[in-house]
């Protein structure tokens, strides 16, 4: 083979560039990071289980929205037997009151930006 | 076949078909069955009734249309191309003149009178929207689902009454006051003049006819035999925006 000396270097540099992030990681502890959320309220149950509302929260927000503005239906009844209003400026942000602890903390995490807050408004877009 | 099997298999046949009556008389009417109950009901269909009478005694007057940006969280943008109206004043002659109403009076023709959508029994904007973005509830009320606004802007191209909005710039910089009960609309998307649905939910007149003090405006059930607005329409003389047009407005104008 020729150039072996400069050939092997090249793909040993490579592979080590490759893993710089899983090392970096690794080394650091980073990839075991978990953002940490507040929310903000003494409220201890939410709209759904604490289980079904971290994996499915998005899908309830849909239905809601589906309710409240195609049916004009504006109140939910809870897995608790309680029943809420559906509103995602009143009721959701009423207990998670630090949107940035809370939503945005762990949607920057998973990398995802959604665009409820273009148009619903929260406590710092509030202008009086 | 022999009679007695054609008796055991008809029969049989009865019990089959019978079991899924006989469930449903022991189960709750499912979620999806509310909206035709509504039909049933009678719900009831939204009217708004401006008295030009009383409309426009005092002078320049906007209480409506303050109410009305204030409580919708509207844009104020002064450049007429990026405007949002949701309602607004128009000179009498400019929304009125096809139908000659002019040469009773003098002063008609100059009289501002306020506009806002129609809230069609046959809306030409909800034909055209590509997206069922914008659809007539039952209640009559003609909505927009900013949700699924894709911004085409065909219905502004539709609405013959210049009831339709676009939003060409992100609004929250011009809004003066931001309330947290309603949402802002974004850039990309189409509003509208929504007869104050949301404060229809909580039994609340709309905003602008709580604010007109005069009592210019007046909103009501037009189904209900002893409401004020059924009362007022079948005893004065009222007009609506281009009638030839066939699209039904619900906002009546008394002359």
């Amino acid at each position: 083979m020729y150039d072996r000396g400069k050939i092997i270097t090249g793909i040993i540099l490579f592979v080590i560039v490759l893993l710089i992030p899983f090392l970096y990681n690794s080394f650091t502890g980073r990839a075991a990071y978990v953002p940490e959320l507040t929310t903000g309220t003494s409220e201890k149950e939410c709209v759904g289980p604490k289980a079904f509302m971290r994996t499915d929260h998005m899908k309830l927000l849909d239905v809601w929205k589906e309710t409240a503005v195609r049916q004009g239906v504006r109140t939910y009844r809870a897995h608790n037997g309680k029943t809420y209003t559906i509103s995602l400026s009143g009721t959701c942000i009423e207990c998670h009151a630090q949107k940035e602890q809370f939503c945005d903390r762990c949607h920057d995490y998973a990398g995802i930006t959604p665009k409820c807050w273009n148009c619903h408004v929260y406590e710092k877009v509030v202008r009086k | 076949m022999k009679r007695r099997d054609f008796l055991k298999i008809a029969t049989l046949t009865l019990a089959g078909v019978s079991v899924k009556p006989l469930t449903n008389l022991f189960t709750k009417p499912a979620l999806a069955d509310i909206s035709s109950q509504g039909t049933q009901r009678g719900l009831p269909q939204w009217v708004m009734v401006v008295d030009l009478d009383i409309c426009g005694k005092k002078d320049e007057c906007t209480d409506c249309i303050e109410a009305c940006n204030r409580v919708h969280n509207i844009p104020l943008i002064k450049d007429s191309r990026h405007e949002v109206k949701w309602i607004w004043n128009a000179p009498f002659d400019s929304i009125f003149r096809e139908q000659g109403f002019g040469r009773v009076h003098e002063e008609w023709p100059k009289k501002s009178v306020p506009v806002l959508c129609n809230h069609c029994e046959n809306p030409p904007c909800v034909a055209v929207c590509p997206t069922k973005a914008t659809w007539k509830r039952e209640d009559g009320i003609v909505m927009m689902d900013y949700h699924r606004c894709i911004g085409c802007r065909y219905c502004v191209a539709a609405c013959p009454y210049g009831a339709r909005s676009f939003n060409w710039k992100d609004p929250r910089p011009y809004i003066k006051e931001i309330h947290r009960d309603f949402p802002t609309r974004t850039k990309g998307v189409v509003e509208k003049c929504n007869f104050c649905e949301e404060r229809l939910a909580r039994n609340l007149v709309p905003a602008c006819v709580e604010a007109c003090k005069e009592g210019g405006l007046i909103f009501g059930d037009i189904r209900k035999e002893d409401s004020m607005v059924r009362k007022i329409l079948s005893t004065r003389l009222s007009i609506r925006r281009k009638p030839h047009l066939g699209t039904e407005p619900k906002v009546y104008y008394l002359l």
